[in-house]
């Protein structure tokens, strides 16, 4: 979280020097303004041009974005996805978790590296690996492989989050479970559940966010579908109603914005939320 | 513990009658053996654990004292023979299972329940209603002292306090058998002295079978019926903690169950006469001027003090000995002795009882 460096100094360990605040709040422009600009010109009455400063205010392009059937198509695809890829990725990265940190084997870094490796690689590499094998595979693009697709590094922020937050966890609280006459299903619903649940639900929401704003995998994994950041990126070729790509823009940034914090806040106490920085 | 001190004197007289009455062991070792790999952790192990009974296991890291408490547990299940609890064979008998609890070392208290829940957990699991068990929890934890901290998470108890609620946590499931295991390791010196007497306390007042792990030899003498010394997979000796001190079967439990002068080879000889390995307890020794006669019926030797460490209740004389070797004095500081300064000689002598001889 960028944004931690700029919090309000804490007084009672003194201030920071006015070169440490002004380099501080340098970073929070830097990385904060060019967003403040993309809500601006949601409301500019420049259709063409992201003209400076703009020559008017308008509300308009909220409603004429709300009465674009392609925004919503595009919007329910990246819905669905999000949901999908997180259902996966929170199946699948919870179960690897467990199995990294329950049992050794042989090659066990070498499976860890490989689970880990999706969110390492840069997105054309597994957009096009994945392109390539569906086409040797036959299969044809469609929701299916886009979610497949987000899948593969939605796993990774899933696995992350659970295997610390087992890591953190004493083995002695399953034998604890057991001594106590609870047998292997009760102990995981009354204590590995309960202690999995917030780094479950962190991981799952990072996950939602990355799948929701993802272009790179989605381009190459898409047939004739749209997601969201896809029909954006369409959208800023043409040369009419331009401020309605910044108004999907606004919203995409709510929609993904809420999980992240809510993952923040619901790990904060407990453990890093690993991953959070993609 | 008010309660305790109530209870007519007859209670305990039951408790003795009960551990020497018993016909089953509560629990029994029958030859059995637990191999990691090419490690023997235990080997080829029998004993048994009287109903009733506060039974220590005793010994160095790595002698097998702890798989022994898992086996019992069914945390582990034996490479070879069988473990008995109450006359049932547990070969293959998962924890959740068998009617023993466990007291785990660092406690493991479930940190995201109540204290409350954290007692009622057992009770919750066999379907015990939420009215009574929460009754019994709340007596349970009146019992260990800690009543109205229900309401609190683990993590805002300290050390002492989260131990008591492990052991709540165990015996509110009434248990056939309790298996602590070093549970007074994390605490510190004076917390363990004052626990170590409620814990023999409420063993007594239960009633039930306490199997005890420590490597402390101390906490083992002061709480325990009768101590198992552990050593490398087997059990050099188990009895009384009366007989484990004055009479230690070998040299390893001589040495690791209280302080002892251990004399091999040709230094045994200068003192014994024999080549044979033997050992004396620092505080069997008189000390006495140089040159003093030995009592009859004694047995002395002649010496030279080469160290003094004053201890405030005795003082500890380290005499070197002409033949080799080394014998250490305990002292008492009660009533006038002599006063040797260092590279004075001395007389040492002491019953002859006393001397203790190994055949290993």
């Amino acid at each position: 979280m960028p944004s931690k460096t700029t919090t309000a100094p804490d007084r009672s360990k003194g201030n920071a020097g006015w070169g440490l605040k002004a380099a501080a709040w340098f970073g929070v422009l830097y990385l904060n303004l060019p967003i403040l600009f993309i809500v601006l010109y949601g409301f500019t009455t420049d259709e063409a041009s992201y003209s400076f400063p703009p020559p008017g205010l308008t509300t308009e392009w909220f409603a004429v974005t709300w009465s674009r059937q392609d925004f919503w198509d595009a919007l329910a695809l990246s819905v669905q996805v999000a949901f999908a890829a997180m259902a996966i990725a929170m199946v699948l990265g919870t179960l690897a978790a467990a199995a990294m940190y329950r049992f050794k084997f042989f090659g066990k870094e070498a499976v860890t590296l490989l689970i880990l490796l999706p969110i390492a690689l840069p997105g054309i590499v597994t957009g096009i690996s994945l392109r390539s094998a569906f086409a040797i595979g036959d299969i044809p693009f469609s929701y299916i492989t886009i979610v497949l697709g987000h899948a593969t590094f939605c796993i990774v922020v899933v696995y992350n989050n659970a295997i610390a937050r087992l890591r953190r966890s004493s083995p002695a609280l399953i034998e604890a479970s057991m001594d106590l006459g609870a047998d292997t299903f009760q102990t995981f619903r009354h204590v590995i559940l309960p202690n999995l649940a917030t780094a479950l639900l962190a991981g799952g929401m990072l996950a939602f966010a990355l799948s929701f704003d993802e272009i790179i995998v989605t381009t190459f994994t898409a047939g004739q579908q749209e997601t969201l950041p896809i029909w954006m990126f369409r959208q800023l070729a043409r040369p009419h109603q331009r401020p309605v790509t910044n108004v999907a823009a606004i919203i995409v940034m709510i929609i993904t914005f809420a999980p992240i914090l809510a993952a923040y806040y619901l790990t904060r106490d407990t453990d890093d939320v690993a991953g959070s920085g993609k | 513990m008010g309660r305790i001190s109530n209870d007519p004197p007859q209670f305990y007289i039951n408790v003795t009658d009960l551990i020497m009455n018993s016909t089953t062991a509560a629990v029994s070792f029958n030859q059995v053996s637990r191999h990691f790999g090419a490690v023997k952790a235990v080997d080829a192990v029998s004993f048994d654990i009287k109903d009733g009974e506060f039974f220590a296991m005793l010994g160095p890291s790595g002698s097998g004292k702890t798989t022994c408490l898992r086996l019992i547990a069914g945390f582990e299940q034996p490479t070879e023979g069988h473990v008995l609890v109450h006359g049932a064979d547990m070969n293959g008998v998962p924890p959740y299972d068998r009617d023993v609890n466990t007291v785990f070392q660092d406690y493991a208290l479930f940190p995201h329940m109540s204290v409350l829940d954290n007692v009622a957990y057992g009770l919750m699991i066999r379907k015990v209603p939420a009215a009574e068990r929460r009754r019994q929890a709340e007596e349970m934890l009146d019992m260990v002292a800690l009543g109205g901290f229900g309401g609190r998470k683990p993590s805002q108890l300290s050390g002492g306090q989260r131990q008591r609620v492990a052991l709540a946590r165990a015996l509110v499931n009434h248990p056939k058998v309790l298996l602590l295991d070093e549970p007074l390791g994390a605490l510190d010196l004076k917390l363990r002295e004052q626990m170590q007497v409620e814990l023999k306390a409420i063993q007594r007042r239960v009633g039930i079978t306490f199997v005890y792990v420590t490597h402390d030899q101390g906490e083992a003498l002061s709480m325990s019926d009768r101590v198992a010394v552990f050593n490398q997979g087997k059990i050099e000796q188990l009895a009384s903690p009366t007989e484990l001190y004055e009479n230690p079967a070998t040299s390893f439990v001589a040495g690791f169950v209280g302080i002892s002068n251990l004399l091999e080879g040709a230094a045994a000889k200068a003192v014994t006469g024999t080549e044979g390995a033997c050992s004396i307890r620092p505080e069997k020794i008189h000390l006495d001027s140089a040159g003093s006669s030995v009592p009859a019926n004694a047995m002395g030797v002649a010496g030279r003090v080469s160290a003094i460490l004053y201890l405030g209740a005795n003082t500890r004389y380290d005499v070197a000995l002409p033949g080799g070797g080394e014998l250490t004095v305990a002292v008492q500081n009660r009533d006038a002795h002599i006063e040797p300064k260092e590279g004075e000689d001395v007389q040492l002598w002491w019953e002859a009882r006393h001397l203790m001889r190994f055949a290993r």
